[in-house]
C-alpha cells in the first residue's frame, strides 16, 4: 500500500480538473481560512497547488501537507468566484478520498470510521442522539461550558434538546389544489437535532398542495462521508437512498439541509463510473431541491399571519456556494408579512461549523464563528434565520458563547408560523 | 536546503509562525497569475513596518534578495522570487490606519486590499479610483509597484496618480517617508519614481492614498456593431469629441460568444465588437454626453445601442464584461492574457494583426480590453499540458508585442514589465536608456538587493544582469550588495 504512487487510486483529482487552476488568485478572498492566515498554504490557489505537486511528487503528503488540506472548511465560497470554472469541491474531495486510502493520519481514519459507524447508522446515531440530550439535560453541558478550561473545548459539541422526528411513509396530504408528491430527506442528525424542522417543512409544503412522504429505507446522504474523503461509504448509501426515493413515486425529493442537498444533487458525479447506478444517480440527482428552492418557484400560498422580527439571513455555504441559491431563501422572507430582513456584512461566509469542522478545528472554528457573531450583532437583529442544521447549531453556540439573547431558525419555520 | 541561519535570524524579528520554510510552504509562493515559477529560500510576514526594515537588514547580511508579494495576483511576474531569497508577504499589513474624509485621503499599510479602501471610505461618499480587475483580492502595495490601472482609468489615471505619499523600506532598512498629505510637494517627485519601479528600488509599507467624491451620475452605454473596425474608428471618434469617458471597453466576438454562454448578456452572435462606454461627472453634463457618444456610434454603424441610467441597468450592461474573464477561462484549460498599449488610432490595424498573428500560431484569441487607452489585452487560449505549448504562446505573445511597439506603442499598459517582458525593454529602449534607470536604481543604493531579474533586460536565465548593469552596479563601491 505503502508504494502506490500518490493519487494514482480511483477518487485522483483528474488532470484535467487540477489543470483548470491558472492561479489566477481571484478566490483568495472568498476563503475564510486564507483570510483568517494571511497564509497562500491555507487558500483554495495554494491547496489546488498543493494537490497538483503531491500528484506529481514534486512533495510528499507528509502531515503538514495534509494538515493544509485539512484546514479547508470545503464552504466552495471559491468554487463560486472562481472565474475558470475550477471544480474545487470535486478535487478536494478526490484528493482526499486518495489521503485516506493510503496510510492516513489516524485523526482520518477515526473520523470516517465514527462517520461510517455511527452518524450514518440510524440505531447507533439515535443512540448517540441520546447521549446528547443526557448532557444536556443533565445539566452537564451548562456546567462544561461555564468552566473555565472546558468552556472553549465544548462549546462547539452538538447538543440536541426536542423530539425526534420518528413519522415514516406518508407525512402529510395536500391541502388545496394539489400540486404533486414530493419526498423528504429525514437525514442522519437533523430528525434528531431539529425535528422541529422537518414538522415545519412537512405543515408548509402540505400547505402548498403537496403530499409529503418518507420513504422508510432512505439513509443518511452521506455528504460528510465525501467531504472527509470516505467516498465508498458516500457510495454506498447514494445507491441506497437512489434505490429508496425512485421507487417511492415521486416527483421531487425536498431537502430542508443544505448540506445534505448540495451532496445528493451531485449523486449523478459520484456514481458517474458505475454502470448500474450512473443514469439513474443522475436522475435523482435532478429530482433533488432544497425546500426553498422548491417554495420559491411556486405561486406561493400567501401567508395570512405575520412574524414581526428583524432577521437576518445567514446563507448555508452549501447552499450558497455549492447550489448557488441565494435568492429563494429571501424570497421566502420577503413573502413573509411583518418581517423586516436586515442583511449581515458577509452573509454568504461560513460561519465555521462544516460538518465535523468544528470539531475538527476548534479553533479556526471559534474564529470564524466570533466574526460572524460580530457581523450578527451588527444588525440588532433578533431572528438569525438559516437553511442547514450545522450552521443553526454553529450559531447557537455562539450565541451561548457571547452571552447574546436570539434565536436562530430555519426559513421555513418563520414560512410556517406565518401561515398559523 | 534551507538557510539556517538565515531562518534563525528572521524568526527573532517576525515570530517562528512567520517565517516559512518548509518546502511545501516555500512550493506556493513560486507562483502568481503568470506562468513564470521561481521557488523561494523562506517566505517571511511581517506584522509591521519596523519588521520589515529589519527583515532588509538580516537580508543585506545574508546576501538574499527580498521580493515583495501582495496578494500574487500580478500578470507580469513581479512577486516571483526570481534569484529565491526571501519574499515579504504583505498579507498581515492590511490595516486602514486612517481615513480623513475632508481631506480625501486615507493612509494604509501595503497590504490592504484595494476594494477594501473604497468599502471603508464609502460612507463619506468617497471611492479609490484604480479599479485592476483583480480589485477584490489584489493589494495597494501591488498596485503601487506595478501601478496598476483598470477600466476606470481612462478619465481618472493610473495608481500614480492617487497616491500621495509612501512609506518606504531603503535597501540599507531605513524608514523613509516619500511625498506627503499634500498634493505636489516641492522637490523631486520620488513618490512617482517608487510608483511603478516593481518593488526594485524599496519596500513600501505604508500608502497614503487620494481618495475621490463619488460622481453626482453615471451613465452607460453599450454599443453594438457589426465589425471591429466599426468599433474601433468609434473608440477615437468619441475621444476626438472632446468626450474623456470613465470607461470606454471593447469586447470581440469571441469574446461576446463566450460571455454569452456564461452570463447570456444578449449579445447577438453575429455582431463583431461591442463597446461599454461609461460617462460620469454632473447630471447635465453626463446626458449631453450620453448624446454626443451615441449620436458618434449611430453615425459610425452602430446596429444598437442601449443605455442605463440607474445602478441596476448599468449592472446589467457590465455583467458581460465582468463576466468575461470567467467565461474565457471556460474555453480553454489555459488562457494568458497580454497587455500592450497602442495608439488609438492604430487600434483596427494592430487588431487585425493580431488575429492574423493568432491565427497562424493556431491559437484562438478573444480580445477585452481598454479601448480608450489603447490598452489590449488579447486573451490567448490553450491548454498547459500540451507539450510545448507554453513556449509557443510565449512566442505569439512576443509577436504580438513587437505588433504594438511597431505601431508606435509600447509593451505594458498596466501590468508591468516584471519578469516576462524584460526582453522587450531593449525594443523601446536604447542601451543608454537602460543604464540611465539602472543609475536611478542605484541612486537608491538597489542594485540587486530588491526583486533582481525585474524590468532590465537579460540574454540569460533568470536573474542575470546584463554586464552594462554589472558595471555600473559595481561602480558604487564595495557596500554594494551585488
Amino acid at each position: 500500500m505503502a508504494d502506490n504512487p500518490p493519487f494514482s487510486g480511483p477518487f485522483a483529482p483528474s488532470d484535467a480538473d487540477l489543470s483548470r487552476c491558472v492561479h489566477c488568485g481571484l478566490c483568495l478572498e472568498s476563503c475564510p481560512t486564507y483570510t483568517e492566515t494571511g497564509l497562500e498554504t491555507e487558500s483554495p490557489r495554494g491547496r489546488l497547488y498543493l494537490i497538483k505537486a503531491i500528484a506529481e511528487e514534486r512533495i510528499e503528503a507528509t502531515p503538514t501537507v495534509v494538515g493544509h488540506l485539512d484546514l479547508c472548511l470545503q464552504c466552495r465560497n471559491c468554487e463560486a468566484v472562481c472565474p475558470s470554472g475550477v471544480p474545487y469541491g470535486r478535487i478536494m474531495e478526490g484528493a482526499r478520498a486518495e489521503l485516506l486510502a493510503n496510510r492516513p493520519p489516524l485523526a482520518w481514519r477515526l473520523r470516517a470510521l465514527f462517520l461510517r459507524e455511527v452518524i450514518a447508522r440510524p440505531r447507533r446515531m439515535a443512540a448517540f442522539a441520546t447521549l446528547l440530550r443526557l448532557y444536556r439535560a443533565s445539566g452537564l453541558r451548562w456546567l462544561a461550558e461555564r468552566a473555565p478550561f472546558l468552556r472553549e473545548r465544548v462549546i462547539l459539541a452538538p447538543t440536541i434538546s426536542g423530539p425526534t422526528f420518528r413519522a415514516r411513509g406518508v407525512l402529510a396530504r395536500p391541502r388545496g389544489e394539489a400540486r404533486g408528491r414530493v419526498a423528504l430527506l429525514i437525514g442522519c442528525i437533523m430528525p434528531h437535532a431539529y425535528g422541529r424542522v422537518h414538522e415545519a417543512t412537512v405543515r408548509v409544503l402540505a400547505r402548498n398542495g403537496f403530499e409529503v412522504v418518507a420513504p422508510p429505507h432512505q439513509a443518511c446522504c452521506g455528504a460528510l462521508n465525501a467531504h472527509n474523503g470516505d467516498r465508498p461509504t458516500a457510495r454506498a448509501l447514494a445507491r441506497r437512498n437512489i434505490d429508496a426515493f425512485l421507487d417511492a413515486g415521486v416527483d421531487a425529493v425536498v431537502v430542508n439541509s443544505a448540506g445534505c442537498g448540495s451532496a445528493m444533487k451531485e449523486y449523478g458525479e459520484l456514481l458517474a463510473d458505475d454502470p448500474d447506478y450512473a443514469e439513474k444517480a443522475k436522475r435523482f440527482a435532478g429530482m433533488v431541491k432544497d425546500v426553498t428552492e422548491l417554495l420559491a418557484e411556486l405561486p406561493l400560498e400567501a401567508p395570512t399571519g405575520r412574524v414581526e422580527a428583524d432577521v437576518t439571513f445567514q446563507d448555508p455555504c452549501h447552499l450558497a456556494h455549492a447550489q448557488r441559491i441565494t435568492g429563494a431563501p429571501r424570497e421566502l422572507l420577503a413573502a413573509i408579512p411583518g418581517l423586516r430582513l436586515v442583511e449581515m456584512a458577509q452573509p454568504d461566509r461560513c460561519c465555521g461549523s462544516a460538518g465535523i469542522y468544528s470539531l475538527a478545528h476548534r479553533e479556526m472554528s471559534l474564529d470564524l464563528l466570533d466574526g460572524k457573531m460580530r457581523e450578527i450583532a451588527a444588525t440588532g437583529a433578533e431572528v438569525i434565520a438559516t437553511a442547514n442544521p450545522g450552521c443553526m447549531a454553529q450559531i447557537e453556540a455562539g450565541l451561548r458563547r457571547h452571552r447574546r439573547p436570539g434565536r436562530v431558525v430555519h426559513v421555513v419555520e418563520l414560512l410556517d408560523e406565518a401561515y398559523r | 536546503m534551507p538557510n539556517s541561519s538565515l531562518i534563525r535570524d528572521l524568526s527573532r524579528v517576525v515570530g517562528r509562525r512567520w517565517v516559512l520554510h518548509e518546502p511545501e510552504d516555500l512550493l506556493v509562493y513560486e507562483y502568481d497569475a503568470t506562468i513564470e515559477r521561481g521557488l523561494p529560500e523562506a517566505v517571511v510576514l511581517p506584522y509591521n513596518a519596523n519588521q520589515v526594515s529589519q527583515v532588509v537588514r538580516i537580508a543585506r547580511r545574508h546576501n538574499a534578495p527580498v521580493t515583495a508579494r501582495g496578494a500574487g495576483t500580478g500578470l507580469s511576474g513581479g512577486a516571483i522570487p526570481c534569484d529565491g531569497g526571501i519574499v515579504i508577504v504583505t498579507s498581515r499589513m492590511n490595516r486602514i490606519l486612517e481615513v480623513d474624509a475632508g481631506n480625501r485621503i486615507a493612509v494604509v499599510e501595503p497590504g490592504v486590499i484595494n476594494q477594501d479602501i473604497t468599502d471603508a471610505v464609502a460612507p463619506h461618499g468617497l471611492y479609490f479610483a484604480p479599479d485592476p480587475s483583480s480589485q477584490k483580492v489584489c493589494t495597494i502595495g501591488g498596485n503601487v509597484a506595478e501601478n496598476a490601472g483598470g477600466p476606470h482609468c481612462l478619465r481618472y489615471g493610473t495608481t500614480t496618480n492617487h497616491v500621495l505619499g509612501l512609506e518606504i523600506v531603503t535597501p540599507e532598512g531605513d524608514l523613509v517617508w516619500l511625498g506627503g498629505k499634500t498634493a505636489d510637494p516641492p522637490g523631486y517627485d520620488l513618490t512617482g519614481l517608487v510608483v511603478g519601479s516593481e518593488g526594485t528600488i524599496c519596500i513600501v509599507t505604508k500608502v497614503i492614498v487620494r481618495l475621490m467624491d463619488c460622481p453626482q451620475s453615471t451613465v452607460t452605454l453599450l454599443a453594438i456593431f457589426d465589425e471591429v473596425d466599426q468599433a474601433s474608428h468609434a473608440v477615437s471618434a468619441i475621444i476626438g469629441q472632446g468626450i474623456v469617458p470613465a470607461a470606454l471597453e471593447m469586447m470581440d466576438r469571441n469574446t461576446m460568444r463566450a460571455v454569452e454562454e456564461a452570463v447570456q448578456a444578449g449579445y447577438p452572435p453575429d455582431a463583431g465588437a461591442v463597446l461599454l462606454i461609461e460617462v460620469d461627472g454632473l447630471e447635465e453634463e453626463t446626458r449631453e454626453q450620453a448624446d454626443s457618444v451615441r449620436a458618434v456610434c449611430e453615425e459610425l454603424g452602430a446596429r444598437e445601442l442601449r443605455i442605463g441610467f440607474s445602478a441596476e441597468d448599468r449592472e446589467r450592461l457590465w455583467a458581460g464584461r465582468k463576466g468575461a474573464l470567467g467565461a474565457l477561462g471556460r474555453l480553454a484549460p489555459s488562457y494568458y492574457i497580454l497587455d500592450g498599449v497602442v495608439p488609438r488610432s492604430k487600434l483596427p490595424a494592430v487588431l487585425r494583426g493580431v488575429y492574423e498573428a493568432c491565427d497562424s500560431f493556431g491559437f484562438q484569441v478573444a480580445n477585452v480590453f481598454h479601448a480608450g487607452d489603447g490598452n489590449l489585452h488579447p486573451n490567448v487560449m490553450f491548454d498547459e499540458r500540451v507539450p510545448g505549448a507554453t513556449q509557443r504562446v510565449l512566442d505569439l505573445g512576443e509577436v504580438i508585442m513587437r505588433l504594438c511597439v511597431e505601431a508606435g506603442g509600447t509593451i505594458t499598459g498596466e501590468h508591468g514589465v516584471g519578469y516576462e517582458k524584460r526582453n522587450y525593454m531593449s525594443w523601446i529602449f536604447s542601451e543608454d536608456d537602460l543604464e540611465v534607470m539602472a543609475g536611478v536604481k542605484l541612486a537608491f543604493g538597489a542594485t540587486d538587493l530588491f526583486n533582481p531579474g525585474k524590468i532590465f533586460p537579460s540574454s540569460k536565465g533568470c536573474g542575470e544582469v546584463s554586464s552594462r548593469m554589472k558595471a555600473a552596479i559595481a561602480k558604487v563601491g564595495p557596500d554594494a550588495y551585488v
